[in-house]
């Protein structure tokens, strides 16, 4: 459309979210789920994304990892369109989504053969793989298989399979939501431990303020749906590498912390209630079930 | 004062004694006593029943009358066996003698052709059984995995699946047994019509089971296991070695349970039909043939084809759990 005007931009960009509509079709008509959301993020960015539930942060997620297609719009990865899932866009899932009959090396190794079935040698896979697991220390459990290891501990393997692709970005949607706090926060440190040694390009997505400004360079908060877009980007400027006990004292990030708070509960406050959420939310997993 | 400690030592041991034995009774009882309770209320009812039902073969065959026919038919195994054994032995002596008489005599040996006992009567059933169900397997479960891998697969071929599911096995047979008379002709057979025709249509009644709850197993994947496999641009090959028969194995054997036991018991009919030398002709031959020991043979018959089918379920059952990742989905 008008990508004469956006040349430099695009050309600038790592990986270009670029004016996307998602339109669910329903009985009732179309559901916009997105409207114009359009971000652009640099090699090595560690971008959250946050919002309500049922904004279509997921959405967005998924887009980016090809396993949707925006109904208008599109994603340039390297100024190359993205259409379909690839192993370079590694995506971590909510709830680990691990191979149960497969031990966590194994799991890992899924990824690596498919990956590196070319360039690798089977010698140099299994330390690859080692590599990947001993990097979220998970070293000491690679041969038990998913239900005899924690919640915590699966999350970590499915790190690890994500990182042993070697993406260029890393997905993350809710990566650390259904764990406990405790497990969270060791997990949220490991997380910036692998960071600082690796910079990959991240877009995570978390409901969790303090999450959002303890790991983010930016943080991409949206608004509401339906027609959900973004709403404002903040930029963290604390320096790294991060401790969460000497920030809970820091002034800059209480103020980061309160202006994503305000975003969230002032100016981006839920009005509709709740019988028309989830409805509205039934409709659209229902559509995303039949389209997978 | 030392001599009542120990008794009241001694006193406790004997106690705890009582208890763990009582323990153990307790345990006892619940996996031996009240089955064997049940067994034998059952065996109580059946005889008194029994006595009086009188039918034109006789009097309904008790508990004792049965148990003394699977002694005859052990017995007539026996002797069956040591008369095919004779029969070989004269000829072997007769070639010997023949071979003496004329140096280039070639000595021929010829096949006994005494009538199956029951015992050879189960081992034909249990490979007719098995050869229908693999024949139903081979084709159910990549039949089955097609249809979950794919919507369109499923709408076009449920009808059908549906359709045939319920279809007796007594009105498959005729047809069955006229395909194969006029599509297996041959002038050294290696497998009997019979036995074609009772296979076959063990084959068909078995495999539906497995083709809806393999095609059910694999539709229902979770959605997040197959997004790895996207993200992995997993090969379809690899796709369905690695994601799909991995994860659809637990419902593939539910199915494959179900079936060998729909297979067990159309066997028996196909047989009886099919004049296939089993134990559904065991059956048949014993009704046509109508002396008073008949009903007691059938009946005995019927607690044999009961425990076959309750050990083969068993055998099933130790293999899905071998196999099955999913320990928690292997239930008796």
């Amino acid at each position: 459309m008008n990508s004469s005007i956006n040349t430099d931009i695009i050309e600038h960009a790592f990986l270009n979210i670029s004016q996307i509509d998602m339109v669910f079709p329903t009985p009732t008509g179309g559901f916009t789920a997105l409207k114009e959301v359009d971000l652009k993020i640099d090699k090595g960015e560690f971008i959250s994304l946050i919002g309500h539930s049922g904004c279509g942060k997921s959405t967005v997620l998924n887009i980016v990892a090809g396993l949707y297609q925006a109904t208008t719009g599109g994603i340039l990865l390297k100024n190359k369109e993205v259409n379909e899932p690839g192993p370079e866009r590694a995506v971590v899932f909510q709830n680990h989504s691990l191979l149960p009959w497969l031990t966590s090396y194994q799991n890992v190794e899924l990824a690596v053969k498919q990956v590196f079935n070319k360039t690798m040698s089977k010698a140099e896979m299994k330390d690859w793989i080692e590599y990947n697991l001993q990097l979220v220390h998970m070293g000491h459990a690679m041969h038990k298989r998913p239900d005899e290891i924690s919640g915590g501990m699966k999350q970590r393997v499915g790190i690890a399979r994500a990182l042993a692709m070697q993406p260029e970005v890393l997905l993350m949607d809710e990566p650390f939501g259904a764990l406990d706090a405790l497990t969270r926060a060791h997990m949220q440190d490991s997380l910036m431990e692998i960071q600082n040694e690796l910079n990959n390009t991240v877009i995570m997505i978390t409901h969790d303020v303090d999450e959002a400004v303890l790991l983010s360079d930016r943080i991409v908060m949206m608004t509401n749906g339906p027609e959900a877009t973004v709403g404002e980007i903040l930029d963290v400027n604390l320096e790294r590498p991060r401790n969460r006990l000497n920030l809970a004292k820091d002034l800059e990030y209480n103020r980061l912390r309160s202006e994503v708070l305000t975003f969230l509960y002032e100016k981006q406050r839920k009005v509709e209630n709740i019988s028309q959420k989830t409805a509205a939310k039934n409709i659209i997993e229902k559509q995303t079930v039949n389209e997978i | 004062m030392s001599s009542t400690t120990v008794n009241i030592d001694k006193l406790t041991t004997i106690e705890r004694l009582m208890k763990t034995t009582m323990k153990i009774v307790n345990k006892l009882s619940d996996a031996m006593l009240l089955p064997l309770i049940g067994i034998s209320i059952f065996l109580f009812l059946w005889s008194v029943t029994a006595q009086n039902i009188h039918t034109s073969l006789g009097e309904f065959p008790g508990p004792k009358a049965v148990v003394e026919q699977f002694s005859n038919l052990y017995d007539e195994h026996i002797n069956e066996r040591e008369k095919a054994k004779a029969f070989f032995d004269r000829q072997v002596k007769r070639n010997a003698i023949k071979v003496a008489k004329n140096p280039d005599y070639v000595p021929k040996i010829r096949d006994y052709t005494g009538k199956e006992t029951f015992l050879d009567q189960i081992v034909t059933s249990l490979f007719t059984v098995t050869t229908g169900f693999l024949l139903a397997a081979a084709i159910a479960i990549p039949l089955g995995i097609w249809m979950g891998l794919s919507k369109r697969l499923n709408s076009a071929f449920n009808p059908i699946v549906q359709i045939f599911k319920p279809v007796s096995p007594l009105a498959w047979l005729p047809l069955v047994t006229m395909v194969v008379s006029a599509l297996y002709v041959s002038d050294d057979p290696l497998v009997s019509k019979a036995f074609l025709t009772s296979m076959i249509t063990v084959s068909l009644c078995s495999l539906w089971p497995m083709v809806i709850n393999t095609s059910i197993g694999v539709s229902s994947i979770d959605s997040d296991l197959l997004n790895v496999s996207k993200v992995l641009r997993l090969p379809t090959i690899t796709h369905i070695q690695k994601i799909v028969l991995p994860a659809s194995i637990p419902m593939i054997f539910t199915g494959m349970r179900l079936s060998f036991g729909v297979a067990w018991m159309v066997l028996i009919a196909a047989e009886m039909l099919a004049q296939n030398p089993g134990l559904g002709k065991f059956v048949w031959d014993e009704f046509q043939n109508g002396s008073s020991d008949s009903l007691a043979r059938i009946m005995a018959a019927v607690i044999v084809i009961g425990f076959i089918g309750f050990l083969l379920d068993r055998l099933m059952l130790a293999i899905q759990r071998k196999v099955s990742w999913d320990k928690s989905s292997v239930n008796a």
